[in-house]
């Protein structure tokens, strides 16, 4: 039997395991750096204590890069359970795991599966953890669906940063993708183009108005939307709507379904239904696998300096995928914002241009619109007053008599507004532009 | 009990198992994947392979085999993430098989442990499968039968290297690789007709233009975009001789007058639907002309000629091409866009698309049966298919695949008539040509290393400390070689300046590729993994468009090139 078998030549020892790393980590090559490369050295690898967040498509994916990359420290913070739909991508978990939390399955399978590494998992929220958790990482990958959740990490990384401490400055390097699409990127905080400063890379999908729904639907997605948000609030207002209970879906899908027929609008699905009322974004696992690949092909770099990595000052620190039509990436430099609500100058107040009619109302709906805010629960104060505060239900019934008075009645062409959002811990300074 | 109301058809497990990815490719696209069956050849560490399957298995795609006659070894443990401590010394093809096998219960995995020589010389071996992906190092006796194979039964080989930073792919598909569902992005769908319209369409802007400007604020803010464009294109045409916008400037001219037409003195200051026609300008007053591509595909030869077993997808070309050449235009898609319109305003408008496109469908169809006599074609097409054909007709894509160069152990690679594109190429400063010509050179390397003491184990370039300079001399060597062949083949020279940069890439990359010494580093298997699995869903679900024909990563500048070789 032996002669049909075939065997690379291996050393034994300790580190015959990483036999194929070590390649790579012993040698340099013609793009290394000289002077941050030191050949035969692992540690720098080893002991980096490293967090990821999101334990779902993108995490699952991460966790088992970083193992296989040497990484033997990995913290990773989800607050998700698991779900029957995530089985076509999230890898490390099996139908018995339905239910199970995502951070502390992921963490148990990778260790199992990878000898020597060691995973700990945190089954909650990243606003849970403070400043002196974050301190401990040598950087943080990120794979996460939920733009707020990247803004908080990231305007807190930012504040994190003490110029007399350089342990202080906690690369980010950051994943998403949607359907056959996705990006890669690397953030030095304060150093390099933030997460805000990207902001408007990333629109919110426009919102269909309030009065289409309500009174000339067009699309199945419209009748859906009115089930949603007006036809639940009528009859079961009492009830919360829970979007993972199926008699919930089947109410709003039979109310959309009867509107539809209605208005003679064909289309109404129940996958529509759940994919409108869940807001579901394609995935699969080979985005997936390219994004979070690509991420710890960066956080492998920037440990061992075993090649240049994006992010460096001055060079491309953003690479845009798309695989829907061929194969097509962009690799460039995103420029930092002066005006960076989170990264720039504390004094500088960004320009926001303000219909002259507009209400504070409408002021409050453009902030949650605008692709550079995307502010969902804004308070606004100016220098003199506050003109809307939300995040105190006294302080809410109080200014809420502002929100039907216009602008140019509230505030000064040019003066500053300081808006705050729950979500953030971080303050966005705006001054009013009037249009005509 | 009487009143319950009636029961909603809820997922099934598989529906919601899938749901995420049926959003992308539909229940026909997710028929196609269980209907496949892979075959993965390996011999190095082959981890770019496991991780494509990976990528397969959890899609659900039907059947899966390993071909690998390699033990499992301390060395695979650490790169390979579908084996264990416990496999060491069994069959990686085994292992790797039943642990990608878990995370699927709906996929068959099987494994194939007979050493490549002995497998590949029987001549069944490669039946079974319905698309092979071969990773480097592999023989290039091996890989040049795949390639055979791959060309008599038109199946999809892919080749794949994963070494170090930096990873390779190519496809060769078959020599017509038609796409109807190519998935075009939506905002470049839309085909409103407003150069040719049809008696219905005037009839209905006509009829909802009446009386614009005596209209009340609530109807004039509700009439479709559609209806307002259509009126003053009439009004254009009446003070050009009957012509519609012709160039840019009539077209901005044109847009002035739709934009004077809103009335500015409601509460809004403004009509959303006005400004709907504003931003429809310049995007759909163009003339409804076909792109190349698709007029290419009338005149292809296999559309030209019918036969009695022509691919259905020649007959409804063909049947596509003669409604071309009889009307100027394709059949009407059918769809309309979302916009500001009262709700039976716009289903009327919808209707008078829909039964528009159903009339040119009719048309088409009474063609394609008729050619489908004319043929004596035993088996009839199905109305679902023209009807999807006519749907994307603007959008249709056929590939051309073609076999990609095997390095031969003795000899040049030839490059045939991508000779001229490809040397041009070389001295683009960004293009990762140059990082392919490396590959192929350490193809040469390991077609004429062989020879070691482990029973035929391919030796590659770096395996050992001693040898990385002698062996980044040689690959560096190799590469020039075939770079100068391949400006010899195209008859271009290059200048010294050109010639030197040239050199200095090659240098680069083939000392990059050397110093991995034939290691795959996790990430870059997982980068490329993800790649070759998603064209390979592309291929067998034949939506989207995919690779044409080869595809490179560079991990150390984080960057993707895609060519045709
Ligand atoms: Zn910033």
């Amino acid at each position: 039997m032996t002669e049909t078998l075939t065997q690379s030549a291996v050393p034994a020892g300790p580190r015959a395991r990483w036999t194929y790393l070590d390649k790579i980590l012993s040698r340099p090559g013609p793009f290394t750096d000289p002077d941050a490369f030191v050949p035969g050295t692992i540690e720098s690898v080893e002991r980096a204590k490293i967090l990821v967040i999101g334990a779902g498509g993108l995490g699952c994916e991460i966790l088992k890069n970083l193992a296989l990359s040497g990484f033997k420290d990995i913290h990773v913070i989800d607050m998700d359970t698991i779900d029957v739909s995530n089985l076509n991508r999230q890898f490390l978990f099996r139908a018995a795991d339905v239910g199970s939390y995502k951070a502390e399955v992921a963490a148990r399978f990778v260790e199992k599966r990878v000898k020597g590494v060691k995973i700990t998992p945190y089954c909650g929220k990243i606003q849970d953890k403070d400043e002196e958790y974050y301190m401990q990482f040598a950087m943080i990958v990120c794979g996460l669906d939920s733009i707020e959740a990247r803004r908080w990490i990231n305007a807190t990384l930012v504040g994190m940063v003490d110029g007399e401490n350089p342990d202080s400055l906690k690369p980010l390097i950051d994943g998403g993708t949607e359907g056959f699409k996705g990006q890669a990127r690397v953030i030095l905080p304060t150093m390099t183009s933030c997460i805000e400063c990207q902001l408007d890379m990333h629109a919110p999908r426009a919102a269909v108005p309030l009065c289409t729904l309500a009174t000339i639907p067009r699309q199945p997605q419209h009748c859906i939307e009115w089930a949603h948000i007006i036809a639940w609030e009528e009859h079961r207002k009492d009830i919360t709507l829970d979007t993972d209970d199926p008699e919930h879906i089947t109410w709003l899908y039979t109310q959309a379904l009867a509107r539809a027929q209605e208005f003679n609008i064909p289309g109404v699905t129940y996958a529509m239904t759940q994919g409108v009322v869940k807001n579901i974004i394609p995935a699969i696992a080979s985005t997936n696998a390219i994004v979070a690949a690509a991420c710890c092909n960066e956080a492998f770099k920037l440990s061992s300096n075993a090649n240049p990595f994006l992010g460096y000052p001055g060079t491309p620190n953003y690479m845009m995928y798309t695989g829907d039509e061929s194969v097509y990436t962009y690799t460039f430099e995103h420029q930092k914002k002066d005006d960076c609500p989170v990264c720039g100058a504390d004094t500088v107040a960004r320009p926001i241009e303000i219909p002259a009619n507009a209400t504070l109302r409408d002021f409050v709906d453009l902030l949650a619109e605008r692709p550079e805010a995307q502010l969902k629960k804004p308070s606004i104060r100016t220098g003199e007053k506050s003109l809307y505060i939300q995040s105190l239900a006294d302080l809410e019934r109080q200014t809420r008599g502002n929100l039907d008075k216009e602008m140019s009645d509230l505030v000064e062409e040019g003066e500053e507004m300081v808006v705050t959002d729950k979500a953030f811990p971080t303050q966005f300074k705006y001054k009013a532009v009037f249009s005509k | 009990m009487a009143d319950l109301p009636p029961p909603v058809q809820g997922p099934t497990a598989k529906e919601k198992k899938y749901d995420r990815q049926l959003r992308l490719w539909g229940a026909h696209g997710q028929i196609a994947l269980e209907n496949a069956h892979i075959l993965l050849v390996i011999s190095g560490p082959g981890v770019v392979g496991v991780e494509t399957l990976k990528n397969l298995v959890l899609p659900g795609i039907g059947n899966f085999t390993i071909q690998d006659s390699t033990v499992v070894s301390e060395a695979d443990l650490g790169v390979n993430f579908f084996l264990e401590e416990e496999h060491l010394g069994g069959y990686r093809a085994e292992h790797t098989c039943n642990l990608l096998k878990e995370l699927n219960p709906d996929v068959n995995g099987n494994f194939i442990t007979e050493p490549i020589d002995t497998w590949l010389s029987n001549p069944d071996a490669l039946a079974p499968y319905t698309l092979i992906l071969a990773t480097a190092p592999i023989k290039s006796e091996y890989l040049s039968k795949l390639s055979v194979h791959a060309n008599t039964a038109l199946i999809p080989l892919f080749y794949v290297h994963s070494i170090g930073f930096y990873s390779h792919f190519s496809v060769h598909l078959p020599p017509a690789f038609p796409v109807v569902d190519s998935h075009p992005s939506p905002e470049s769908i839309t085909d409103l007709r407003l150069l040719k319209p049809w008696p219905e369409l005037i009839e209905y802007a006509t009829q909802k233009t009446m009386n614009l400007e005596g209209m009340s604020a609530d109807d004039h803010g509700h009439v479709p975009f559609v209806a307002i464009l259509l009126y003053h294109l009439e009004q254009w045409k009446k003070e050009h001789n009957g012509q519609v916008p012709q160039n840019y400037k009539d077209k901005t001219a044109f847009r002035d007058i739709v934009s004077k037409a809103a009335r500015a003195n409601n509460p809004e200051g403004g009509e959303e639907n006005f400004d709907e026609a504003v931003a429809a300008v310049l995007k759909s007053l163009n003339p409804p002309e076909p792109s190349s591509t698709v007029k290419d595909i009338f005149k292809a030869p296999e559309s030209l000629l019918i036969r009695q077993d022509s691919p259905s997808f020649w007959v409804i070309a063909n049947a596509i091409g003669l409604f071309y050449t009889k009307y100027g235009v394709l059949p009407v898609p059918g769809s309309v866009p979302d916009m500001k319109a009262r709700s039976a305003d716009y289903i009327e408008l919808q209707n008078v698309y829909k039964s528009k496109a159903r009339k040119d469908l009719a048309e088409v169809l009474d063609s394609v049966r008729f050619l489908e006599r004319n043929a004596n074609r035993s088996t009839t097409i199905k109305e679902k298919d023209v009807e999807t054909f006519c749907k994307n007709a603007a959008h249709i894509k056929l590939v051309r695949g073609r076999p990609f160069p095997v390095v031969p152990t003795e000899g040049e690679v030839k490059w045939g008539d991508r000779a001229k594109a490809m040397a041009q190429k070389l001295t683009f400063p960004d293009d990762l040509v140059p990082l392919y010509i490396a590959f192929l050179a350490w193809d040469k390397f390991v077609a004429t290393h062989d020879q070691d003491a482990l029973l035929g184990a391919p030796k590659v370039p770096g395996a050992s400390e001693s040898d990385i300079e002698s062996d980044t001399e040689k690959v560096k060597g190799m590469a020039l070689h075939i770079a100068t062949q391949l400006t010899k083949e195209a008859s271009i020279s290059l200048d010294d300046e050109d010639s030197s940069a040239l050199g200095q890439q090659l240098e680069e990359f083939s000392g990059e590729l050397v110093r991995a010494g034939g290691a795959e580093l996790h990430n870059i298997s997982a980068v490329t993994g993800g790649t070759v699995s998603q064209e390979i869903i592309k291929v067998i679900t034949e939506q989207y468009v995919p690779v044409d024909n080869t595809c490179i990563f560079d991990g150390v500048k984080s960057k993707m090139a895609v060519f045709r070789v």
